[in-house]
């Protein structure tokens, strides 16, 4: 068996700066038992420290419960210990020998869409769980659909409480295989089903000895294995910038560098570049990874770009491989999830922030709202309440460089934020949505608009 | 002085990595650099004045090593800002002034005895000023204009910091709300703001302390040597090893012995606490802290254990 329990042994300085970081979400409804999952996950990777435990026993004894109540640990909160209930995500970490672990823990109550979609925009692997008495259920869709939406690379099907279905094959197998048809026909590029049972452990940090026909991974250890690095050579490299570095100094009187994170893709000292919207063109003579100089340099890499040409280059150009530019649009077609109480509408006067830009823009139609559970579309809904996903179009006063969401979800990706007090509106992804199986056509289709 | 980091160069972030795996993967230290990187220079590039509370404590001198590196060579473009207790450790106020003239920086000090002695704040029956400095914090963020505050709080730290923000925004009163906190999606930070309002920024938001210890290690960081096993004086209060001093200890009952100790954090004399340490070295601290089963707060923080939401009720009222 793989280690993945705390070794024996502490590791060396170099053995735990060698390993990677995987960020991932968990999504499941009330009770399907994500708290245990997450609770368990921490406690048997030994995550869970002394001081902690305590205090949740501590509060777990004075509400006069016999068990420490594990969701305690993420419940962090006032009003979410009062309730019972998580309102809001929370941030977890956790290591193993082989991986570092972000764990975005999202609510599962259907009114909180927008916390998935939250959790879900920066994480690598989605955990949907379910019941396996209860199979795949609306929540479950809902889930999927949202992991699909928002191209999370990797998705697990966790199917709890499989000591309560007798550890049946025949019951992981039949919910799993209904789960891989509807993700897969979403667009999940890949899906592992896992049976567990998170109050007893199967299968979640350890093996399970009651499910022998099961021949996968555990839950741990398939996060500890999944693969997290990028498939660089299909990516168009793109660079936001972010801020300009001009010393002015007597040692480096002439220094002038671009700097940003590497959004997508790789960029190479001599690669011919093009800064948008503005097209000019010049070659890469440096790239500075933070104060080292080096030949190569790629996603998610904070970076500092030399150019031979000094030309007009300031905070929120894109700076692109010029054989590989994006057309620059100001009608972005997009799928968006509501994020705000306040409803957006037809004409509303936003601010859209895309990479390192901020530009004004206006929401010209909502052709549609779609409903997650059976992804029908509801053609003109006038508006978009909170947890609302939609098609939206979108005119903005000056021009983008936009990407799909299909193909980076970096450059494809904007939020819209009220201009008034600041409040972040909505997520919105570029380009077509899975679920819109006739993309609504608009004009700009005729000027290179290419999706 | 100094303890030197005499811990060979790890992997980069690239080849040599255990595992087969892609040279296109960043290590975890890597990742967590490059995105605090990206964090200091969205601020640079949205907000007018922005601020590091630099304390001298190690997640404060781990991010101003990020923002000299996310700045290179050009000079960071913020100030500093203190606020000092007035029962700070003297080799960490002494570290503190050194970092600040060795890189030509500009220190505010938002002093605590200061409003004591104005008769503003009251000294506390338990002579902790760790709560006290929310006031002189948030008056100085006010009256210098600061629009953005960049503070070390790590989500590991507290099960109310889990649900911090990387940018929260604060109100006039620099009150903290978690209930009506802005969804943070992708790596677009929304830094909008109202005059009188500032936002917090959090670059170090993702890291765990064991992430900031092997950073330091890899990095070859100077500390304060309070980090590292030393012999000192210290007495028991409350399960804790505080060190004796003006602030009021030890009182009658509390006696003063010599013991091989070392800090965890650095914060008010009074309600930090040493732990029993032979970890004299950046390699056997981060063996400690690998092997140790309390959190850093647990086992040092008195202020932490008031109530079950003794830090989110300090966040709100605009603690960092």
């Amino acid at each position: 068996m793989t280690s993945t329990t705390e070794p024996t042994e502490p590791l060396s300085v170099e053995q735990l700066s060698a390993t990677t970081l995987l960020r991932f979400a968990t999504a499941g409804s009330v009770d399907d038992g994500k708290s245990t999952l997450v609770g368990r996950l921490l406690h048997d990777s030994k995550s869970v420290l002394t001081d902690q435990l305590e205090a949740v026993e501590r509060v777990s004894a004075s509400r006069g419960q016999d068990t420490p109540d594990l969701a305690l640990l993420t419940d962090g909160l006032r009003a979410e210990r009062e309730q019972g209930i998580t309102i809001d995500v929370a941030y977890r970490y956790f290591a193993t020998a082989r991986r570092r672990f972000i764990l975005a823990d999202t609510p599962g109550h259907v009114q909180y869409t927008r916390n998935m979609v939250t959790g879900a925009s920066t994480a690598d692997l989605a955990v949907v769980l379910v019941d396996a008495r209860n199979g795949v259920i609306e929540q479950t869709r809902r889930h999927a659909a949202v992991a699909a939406l928002l191209r999370v690379p990797h998705v697990v099907l966790a199917v709890n409480k499989m000591d309560l279905v007798e550890y049946k094959e025949s019951v992981f197998a039949a919910i799993a295989e209904e789960f891989t048809a509807y993700a897969s026909e979403l667009g999940v590029p890949e899906i592992t089903a896992i049976p567990i049972s998170a109050l007893a452990g199967d299968n979640v940090v350890d093996p399970s000895a009651n499910m022998d026909w099961y021949g996968g991974p555990t839950v741990l250890e398939h996060l500890e294995t999944v693969p997290v690095s990028h498939d660089l050579a299909h990516c168009h490299a793109r660079l936001p910038v972010q801020y300009v570095i001009r010393p002015q100094t007597a040692e480096h009187p002439d220094y002038r560098g671009y700097a940003g994170q590497i959004a997508a893709g790789t960029f190479r000292v001599g690669d011919s570049v093009t800064v948008l919207p503005s097209g000019r063109t010049s070659k890469v003579s440096g790239i500075d990874l933070l104060g080292k100089a080096v030949d190569v340099a790629w996603t998610p890499q904070s970076v500092t770009l030399l150019l031979e040409d000094d030309i007009d280059i300031s905070r929120g150009d894109l700076i692109v491989p010029s054989k590989d530019a994006p057309a620059t649009t100001q009608d972005v077609e997009a799928t968006v999830c509501h994020v705000a109480d306040q409803p957006l509408t037809v004409g509303h006067r936003v601010l859209l922030k895309h990479g390192t830009r901020t530009v004004k823009a206006i929401v010209k139609d909502i052709p549609s709202r779609l409903t997650l559970d059976d992804l029908s579309l509801h053609p003109h809904p006038g508006q978009l309440v909170a947890n609302d996903i939609g098609r939206v179009v979108i005119r903005t006063a000056e021009p983008l460089p936009l990407d799909s969401y299909a193909d980076s979800r970096r450059t494809g990706a904007f939020i819209l934020i009220d201009p008034a007090d600041g409040t972040t509106l909505t997520a919105g992804m570029v380009g077509e949505s899975f679920a819109a199986p006739q993309p609504v056509k608009d004009e700009a289709d005729d000027d290179g608009w290419d999706f | 002085m100094t303890t030197a980091a005499t811990v060979s160069e790890s992997a980069g972030s690239s080849e040599g990595n255990a595992g087969g795996i892609s040279p296109y993967t960043l290590s975890h230290l890597d990742a967590l650099e490059s995105e605090a990187v990206h964090i200091f220079r969205e601020v640079a590039g949205e907000f007018e004045r922005p601020v590091i509370l630099f304390s001298g404590g190690k997640d404060s001198i781990v991010m101003l090593h990020l923002a000299l590196k996310a700045f290179a060579p050009a000079a960071i473009p913020f100030t500093l800002l203190h606020v000092d207790t007035g029962h700070n450790f003297p080799e960490v106020l002494e570290y503190r002034d050194r970092t600040v003239e060795k890189h030509g920086l500009r220190l505010h000090v938002a002093s605590v005895q200061d409003y004591i002695d104005r008769g503003v704040l009251k000294e506390r029956p338990d002579g902790t000023r760790n709560p006290l400095q929310t006031l002189p914090l948030t008056e100085k963020i006010q009256s210098e204009r600061f629009d953005a505050v960049f503070g070390g709080g790590r989500r590991d730290e507290e099960k109310a910091r889990a649900k911090e923000r990387v940018f929260s925004l604060r109100d006039e009163f620099s009150q903290w709300d978690p209930r009506r906190q802005r969804p943070e999606l992708w790596q677009l930070y929304n830094g909008r703001h109202a005059p009188g309002e500032h936002v917090r920024v959090f670059p170090l938001s993702n890291w765990t302390e064991l992430d900031v210890w092997q950073y330091i290690a890899r990095e070859g960081i100077e500390l304060p040597d309070i980090y590292f096993a030393h012999e000192r004086e210290v007495f028991q209060r409350a399960g804790m090893w505080l060190t004796a001093g003006e602030w009021g200890g030890p009182k009658d009952g509390e006696t003063i012995e010599k013991r091989q100790v070392r800090y965890r954090t650095v914060g008010d004399m009074s309600c930090t606490g040493a732990v029993d340490s032979d970890a004299s070295t950046l390699d056997a601290v981060i063996a400690e802290i690998a092997a140790s089963r309390l959190t850093e707060r647990g086992a040092t923080r008195a202020d932490d254990k008031v109530s079950e939401a003794a830090m989110e009720d300090r966040k709100r009222e605009g603690y960092f």
